[in-house]
């Protein structure tokens, strides 16, 4: 039986049927290319690139060399480095947080499309109420009474101000199939609302809801990074917003030889941002089965 | 493909003629080939039908005579010859603008989803003059007044629907309407595409009157491409039936109807329910239309035929003349009555 | 006649839509008793509330007045298991083929999951079970099909598989809405045979809804047509009767109007001419019989005044006219 998940698993599971859309979407497969490459650059790259805390004035602002391929910052410290051991709190942060945005607004923004009546004006309301809250001023008091330097706890918080806004697109697309032919057989044949929910509408939803995933990671990524520069997360390690944020006060935009110090971190989020984006080129096609599989 | 089709006793102009065309698609699994190597002939003030049912490359065809065919096909060979008083073209190898000139005031298009071809934002009045302005004509007055008279030629009141919006008339009346605009530049060629499918009964019945009034007051030669018989055997002079991108038959259509010499002609005759008349026996076409990527030699309908032999499977029939004016691409036409179909 | 018990009987049943703050009567007072084993035939143009109908009777929407019984029992009544009893025995199979299987199902999974929700078959024995579906329905090797999705199937072979599907809960009931309307002509006589070998094979009872005056002649040759327009029945006969002596004016005009794969026949047949070539809306809606705006027989003080009940004139012979039932006879 198909279900959203089984729907996953076949889409991922049989690695060639997975891969060739992929690779015949050309910016899917340079956005996927890109995402293994800072998922090693970020998880395994530390294990191979030691991360030097020790200041060197001397090497300050140094250009690109052998010894330090991305120049140095304003403590004489390897950029190189820091880009490598900054992207795993960033990645980690983004993963989790879409996920947990994304979970949300699928389960309460299809469940509110089936059900309807109360449960789905309460949740409408809910949404609305979330959507008027003006995001980063909201952060911004509950920095000063939580501790988001836990990658969890930031994660989890980014997330539950994320799902409104996915919740409702889910909901608008969960009502117009539910509308289908299919749909309505189901119901004459008894199967019932989970089943309903999960085998019939999801599955026909899962490229619309990965891009999603992909989009609310994005954001995830924008939030954390904006939340760090403006100091409203005390910063215990190293991040790419860290990075930037220290760039930044430091007054690197001031000096032309610090050119690397604030651009490294923003390539880096740039180009990661970049890579989820167009591996989304692709994933209409891998869960698409009229596309999949016309071979 | 080459198919030879003789040229046919001359009892009048002929003005498009289609000669050996071939279009093909290209998708991922490989080249569709859609139409292959068609000819035929329409003459002056002739209603030809086009029958075929899906996948008979008839939409495709249709398409190609006016350079309407999307970007993924390609016409392979073949020309569609247009003749006008100063002279003669091929389509197909007109310049752009010199093809929008064609469409419209020489040969205008009716598409299959026609109910929607008009601009839902714009009032009728403004699509006329829209599509006057676009070729041309500049003086709204002359417009107006030619429009009001065809309004009328299509039974509709001109006051009613001058100033209305496409969403305010009901399907049969924006038919009638798309109608009324493809005759507004004086075409010499009309081309109805499925003109009464998704219309009702009575609707139907109302665009069929008007079209056969139309063609006793106004000079113009229809081209409808449709997979109903019924049309047909309505409206035309001519019946052409296609079947995996090719004509299989064409003759005069009571002809066709009464002596049809091609097993998938007589097949779909067998297929349609009469309303009126007695009870028949109906024989549905067993198995479905071939593939037309990776494509069978031989006669493309002998997996279906209960006539077909070794020949059948081996050498694609030609079109042959089996009566006056009457031609059909089959090796044992000659058993045509005997047949078990 | 059919003597057979009546499995659905439908009365007064209509069912007002609400769109902003404006109300269409989408069904109007339909009365119908459908026994087993009949096939019955509801037609009409767009827009007449026959899919409205149909899917009333299917039990997916419920009617705003009147009832529906069946088995004698008010559909409005039944709870629990009974509801479901009655959603399993009635079935509907739509018009468009490309819209009534699930996309992202192969066939197997399509068929599979009624039978395994409903414990029909056991993991065991499924794959038999739907092989043997596919059988019915003229689907053969059925092996073949198991794997396949949808799109990689015909617009006939989908159509079948929907059947297929709604055999699974051994249905007594078929709704069929428009069922073969979008399938190619040469394959819509095989589909219509097969739905016959299971009203023979089966005893299957069925609600067959089309536009086509000519379809419906076929299929319901030994049953009974149900004329509808704007929401009300406005003629119900034995088929053989209503296509060689249809009473209602409305009937007429259409069956005059359907073209003819003839050309002698279909050039020389008489037409009805109506008075207006415009359909009402469902939205203001002509007082009186709903016909009445352009009915050629129309009488002034009568027909615009008083809506028409649908009387028995025996033999199964229902009509909706003032003029029929006055004795005047619309000829």
């Amino acid at each position: 039986m198909s279900t959203a998940g089984s729907v996953v698993r076949r889409a991922s599971g049989g690695l060639g049927t997975w891969l060739r859309p992929v690779i015949r979407n050309r910016a899917g497969l340079i956005g996927l290319i890109g995402l293994v490459a800072f998922i090693l650059l970020s998880f395994v790259g530390p294990l191979v690139v030691p991360l030097s805390t020790q200041t060197d004035l001397s090497k300050v602002y140094s250009p690109p060399s052998l010894q330090h391929p991305l120049g140095t910052d304003f403590q004489g410290r390897d950029i190189w480095a820091q880009v490598v051991h900054g992207g795993k709190e960033v990645l980690i942060i983004a993963f989790i947080s879409g996920l947990i945005s994304t979970a949300i607004a699928v389960a309460l923004g299809s469940l509110s499309a089936v059900l309807g009546g109360l449960f789905d004006s309460f949740t409408m309301w809910v949404t609305d109420i979330w959507l008027t809250i003006p995001h980063f001023p909201v952060l911004a008091v509950i920095a000063a009474f939580v501790k988001l330097s836990d990658v969890w706890a930031l994660a989890f918080i980014l997330s539950l101000l994320a799902w409104p806004t996915l919740a409702r697109a889910v909901r608008a697309q969960v009502l117009s199939l539910r509308q289908r032919d299919y749909v309505e057989a189901a119901r004459a044949l008894d199967l019932g609302t989970r089943h309903i929910v999960f085998s019939e509408i999801l599955p026909n939803m899962m490229s619309y809801v990965a891009i999603s995933l992909v989009f609310s990671m994005t954001s995830a990524i924008y939030a954390q990074v904006a939340l760090v520069f403006l100091g409203l997360v005390p910063f215990a390690t190293n991040n790419w917003g860290v990075m930037l944020s220290l760039a930044w006060t430091r007054g690197t935009i001031f000096y032309r030889g610090s050119l690397l110090n604030i651009m490294s971190p923003v390539l880096a989020i740039a180009l990661f941002q970049l890579s989820l984006v167009w591996l989304t080129r692709s994933l209409e096609e891998v869960f698409n089965p009229r596309l999949r599989a016309s071979a | 493909m080459e198919s030879s089709y003789p040229a046919a006793e001359r009892r009048d102009e002929v003005i498009l003629r289609a000669e050996d065309l071939s279009v093909e698609y290209v998708v991922r699994r490989g080249v569709v080939r859609a139409v292959r190597g068609v000819s035929f002939e329409l003459r002056r003030g002739e209603a030809l039908a086009l029958i075929g049912e899906s996948g008979s490359g008839k939409t495709t065809l249709g398409l190609a005579l006016v350079g309407l065919l999307p970007r993924t096909a390609r016409v392979r060979q073949g020309h569609v010859i247009y003749r006008r008083q100063n002279g003669v073209y091929d389509v197909l190898s007109l310049s752009a603008g010199e093809l929008r000139r064609f469409r419209w005031q020489e040969c205008a298009m009716v598409f299959q989803s026609a109910l929607n071809a008009l601009n839902p934002v714009l009032r009728v009045a403004d699509q006329f003059c829209d599509t006057a302005r676009a070729h041309g004509n500049l003086d709204r007055a002359a417009t107006y007044r030619r429009a009001q008279e065809l309004l009328r030629l299509v039974q509709l009141d001109p006051d009613r629907v001058w100033r209305a919006f496409p969403h305010e008339l009901s399907g049969g009346m924006r038919q009638r309407v798309l109608i009324a605009l493809a005759l507004l530049l004086d075409p010499q060629v009309i081309i109805l595409d499925e003109p009464t499918t998704a219309l009702d009964i009575l609707t139907q019945r109302a665009v069929i009157d008007v079209l056969r009034q139309l063609r006793r007051q106004v000079d113009f030669s229809l081209i409808f491409i449709s997979h109903d018989l019924s049309l047909a055997a309505e409206l035309a002079d001519r019946v052409a039936t296609m079947y995996a991108g090719a004509i299989v038959e064409v003759s005069d259509v009571y002809e066709v109807f009464e002596r049809p010499a091609h097993p998938y002609t007589r097949g779909l005759i067998r297929a349609v329910p009469t309303v009126t008349g007695d009870l028949r026996q109906l024989a549905s076409i067993p198995g479905s239309p071939p593939d037309l990527v990776d494509i069978l030699p031989g006669c493309k309908f002998a997996p279906r035929c209960p006539d077909a032999d070794e020949a059948c499977r081996t050498e694609e029939p030609q079109l042959v003349e089996v009566g006056p004016g009457h031609f059909a691409a089959c090796h044992h036409w000659q058993k045509a009555g005997v047949s078990t179909l | 006649m059919n003597d057979k018990p009546a499995l659905i009987e439908l009365r007064h049943v209509g069912r007002t839509f609400r769109i902003g703050n404006r109300r269409v009567k989408a069904v109007d007072d339909v009365s119908l008793v459908i026994r087993e084993g009949e096939i019955v035939c509801l037609v009409g143009e767009s827009g007449c509330g026959k899919t409205t109908t149909g899917k009333m009777v299917a039990g997916l929407l419920p009617p705003t007045s009147g009832e529906i019984l069946f088995h004698g029992r008010d559909l409005s009544t039944l709870r629990g298991p009974d509801f479901r009893r009655y959603r399993l025995a009635v079935q509907i199979i739509h018009q468009d083929p490309y819209a009534s299987l699930n996309p992202a199902h192969t066939v197997e999974s399509i068929i599979g999951a009624p039978l395994l929700r409903h414990r029909l078959a056991s993991r065991a024995n499924l794959r038999d079970r739907i092989c043997e579906l596919l059988r019915i329905v003229d689907l053969t090797p059925p092996e073949d099909l198991l794997d396949k999705y949808p799109h990689q199937l015909s617009g006939g072979q989908r159509q079948r598989v929907s059947v297929a599907r709604a055999l699974t809960v051994n249905p007594s009931f078929i709704v069929a809405d428009e069922a073969v309307s979008m399938v190619d002509v040469s394959i819509r006589v095989s589909l219509l045979n097969m739905l016959t070998r299971l009203k023979e094979t089966m005893g299957m009872t069925f609600l067959f809804i089309t536009h086509d005056l000519a379809v419906a002649k076929h299929f319901a040759w030994q049953g009974r047509i149900a004329v509808m327009y704007l929401g009300r029945l406005l003629e119900v006969a034995p088929t053989s009767r209503l296509i060689t002596e249809p009473l209602h004016p409305y009937t007429q005009a259409l069956l005059m109007a359907i073209p003819e794969a003839d050309p002698r026949l279909t050039r020389s047949k008489p037409r009805v001419q109506l008075r207006s070539l415009d359909i009402p809306s469902l939205l203001a809606l002509p007082g009186g019989c709903t016909f009445h705006p352009r009915c050629p027989h129309f009488e002034a003080g009568l027909c615009d005044v008083k809506a028409p009940p649908l009387v028995a004139l025996g033999d199964g012979r229902y009509v909706a006219c003032h003029l029929v039932t006055q004795g005047g006879g619309a000829a």
